[in-house]
């Protein structure tokens, strides 16, 4: 068995072609470098901005773009570029961390009850089913509106209901591998459950788990900001793109520069994940548009 | 055929009682009940609380209100508002009919649209109809409504000054003095529904314009659109049925942001309200409505498809 050493230079080398295959579609470059753009741009902002972004000026109110105020200022008087460079920070920070553990605890309930099988795995469809057929608005902010809107609520909460369509998703994709040859052979060797799950159908749902990781932080972000704007995400004077939006609204027809900046911001970020995301299924073999949108 | 029928409807059944079993549970596990509510500030006068309790009759056990409600949803009547005086089904009503004529609006316009669009980029893959189309759909699938939104009320209501930005018609109005507010609304769900539905169809013709049995029937001398029409659309809009059930459960429930946006006095403005009110009760009647027709849509779509595909019809009856 030098199988282990192999498989992981195997496995490095598979990485590495399915990035260069990413990167190789004009998509996925897109996608990919607006992606990296905005992570970098939350790690660096707060040291970068012109401005403070709660410094409050009256004189400033609501006052034009010029050449010290690159976007102009809000109704409060900040200054809108500031305010939309670090505007992304606490929504990629939420969905940064609440992503991986909705993929992880989806994709592991997924796998577990895609391989038992039988009633169990009957009842727990028909929850995911109830579950799913309850709008996601109405779920999340119910728990909000109990527990508070910081991010020790947020991101148990949408790590918690995000994770529940990846059972689905992992579930569906198990049970494709499930009646593969090498499963039955790890079966007849005598491996044990989790031992099947770890080395044999992890590393075969892994890739769809992925794809499906990229595409929830994508609706994630989008969930974070509707909330922000709607008033139930980020609260003030943190800077937030969806709240930005809502604030600047009411001024729109005399000063639509507060709405500007946040809107190429949030809509860039959030093209550029679903562009990788789709990069990063063609890259990886998986059709992405078969699936649907929920 | 027929058991396999009955079987999908007993399915959807247990679901929507299991929606409703989480509801109910979950509206009891969250702190604070009916009573807290209603009595604010001066909860924390217990004889007072305590008579609260004693009138709402939330004294008895869970199980037994939980079959008194679940009862009474079943025949129509959906309970009291958190204010004890007024019937959630007159509250409901009025919102879910308004949510039912955007719904409406919105498809009339989105789904001949999708289809349209959908065949036309599928059958000129990688040309330039597609590639501008699918670029479109990008964008409209992926931006955020209110985003989306309030683009549209900034160009075509504040500088173009075209249709109005927000709707001013009161909940209970009749369907006609809607219009023409409602026009920006819809236009900006028909876009999102558009998008989603026409990668959905455009992949499935792309795949079906592939089959060997088009091949053949191109090779027997069929001509080209003859072979579209007859030979690829009925397969290749198959799974399409799928999207559009779940586009109008989406519909019917999900679109609370728009309506926020544009001030829409539709059921997704009066879930948030209720949400922020902590009138329970509503939240749950609305929850009820919205999952029940999730399940009641999908199933119809479900089964359109099984009528339509014979395959999965046969696949179904041998098991």
């Amino acid at each position: 068995m030098t199988s282990v050493a192999h498989q992981k230079l195997q496995n490095g080398s598979r990485a590495a072609v399915i990035f260069k295959d990413l990167v190789s579609r004009p998509s996925g470059a897109i996608g990919l470098s607006l992606v990296i753009f905005h992570v970098g741009l939350a790690l660096i902002s707060p040291f970068v901005v012109p401005f403070d972004y709660k410094l409050q000026n009256s004189a400033l109110m609501l006052s034009q773009p010029d050449a010290i105020h690159w976007l102009g200022s809000d109704h409060l008087g900040r200054d809108v570029f500031s305010r939309t460079l670090m505007g992304g920070r606490e929504a990629l920070l939420v969905t940064g961390v609440a992503t991986p553990l909705a993929v992880i605890w989806g994709g592991f309930v997924g796998i577990l009850f895609g391989l038992v099988g039988g009633r169990v795995d009957e009842v727990l469809m028909r929850i995911v089913d109830a579950f799913l057929s309850l709008p996601w608005i109405l779920k999340m902010l119910v728990l909000i509106v109990t527990f508070g809107t910081g991010i020790e609520v947020l991101i148990p909460t949408l790590a918690f209901f995000y994770g529940i369509p990846v059972i689905r998703i992992a579930r569906a994709a198990t049970h494709d591998v499930i009646a593969r040859d090498f499963v039955w052979a790890a079966k007849a060797r005598g491996h044990g459950r989790v031992s099947i799950i770890w080395r044999e159908l992890l590393p075969n749902v892994l890739d769809t788990l992925m794809v499906e990781g990229a595409m929830r932080w994508s609706w994630m972000l989008l969930a974070f900001s509707s909330l922000s704007f709607l008033g139930f995400g980020v609260s003030p004077p943190t800077p937030d793109w969806g709240l930005m939006i809502s604030d600047a609204r009411g001024f729109m027809s005399f000063a639509p520069w507060g709405v500007i900046g946040p809107v190429i911001a949030l809509s860039s970020l959030i093209i550029g994940i679903n562009l990788t995301a789709d990069a990063l299924a063609k890259a990886l073999g998986i059709d992405r548009a078969q699936k649907a949108p929920m | 055929m027929l058991l396999m029928l009955i079987r999908r409807v007993l399915l959807g059944l247990v679901t929507v009682c299991i929606v409703s079993l989480i509801i109910f549970a979950g509206v009891e596990i969250l702190p604070g009940d009916a009573c807290t509510q209603f009595l604010g500030e001066y909860q924390a006068d217990d004889e007072l609380l305590a008579q609260c309790r004693k009138d709402l009759d939330l004294n008895r056990p869970a199980i037994d209100r939980f079959a008194e409600w679940a009862g009474g949803a079943m025949a129509g009547d959906l309970g009291l508002a958190v204010d004890g005086k007024t019937k959630i089904s007159s509250i409901v009503g009025d919102r879910l009919q308004n949510s039912l004529l955007l719904a409406l609006c919105a498809m009339g316009i989105g789904v001949p649209l999708a289809l349209m669009l959908g065949v036309i980029t599928g059958l000129c893959r990688d040309r330039m109809p597609d590639l501008i189309a699918s670029t479109l759909a990008i964008f409209a699938m992926t931006i955020p409504e209110f985003v989306s939104a309030t683009l549209l009320i900034l160009i075509f209501s504040i500088w173009l000054g075209w249709l109005p930005g927000i709707v001013l018609t009161s909940a209970s109005a009749p369907a006609a003095e809607f219009f023409p507010e409602i026009l920006l609304p819809v236009i900006v769900l028909s876009l999102v529904m558009c998008a989603h539905i026409m990668r959905m169809v455009r992949s499935s013709v792309i795949e079906v314009m592939a089959g060997d049995y088009i091949q053949m029937a191109t090779l027997k001398g069929v001509p080209y659109w003859p072979m579209v029409f007859r030979h690829a659309l009925p397969n290749a809009l198959l799974p399409a049925i799928n999207v559009v059930a779940l586009t109008i459960a989406w519909l019917l429930g999900g679109v609370v942001v728009i309506e926020v946006v544009f001030n829409y006095p539709g059921l997704g403005r009066l879930m948030i309200d209720s949400i922020s009110d902590r009138d329970l009760p509503v939240v749950q009647s609305i929850a009820l409505i919205v999952a029940s027709v999730y399940v009641c849509v999908n199933l119809a779509a479900d089964l359109l498809t099984m009528l339509a595909n014979p395959k999965l019809r046969t696949m179904y009856t041998r098991k």
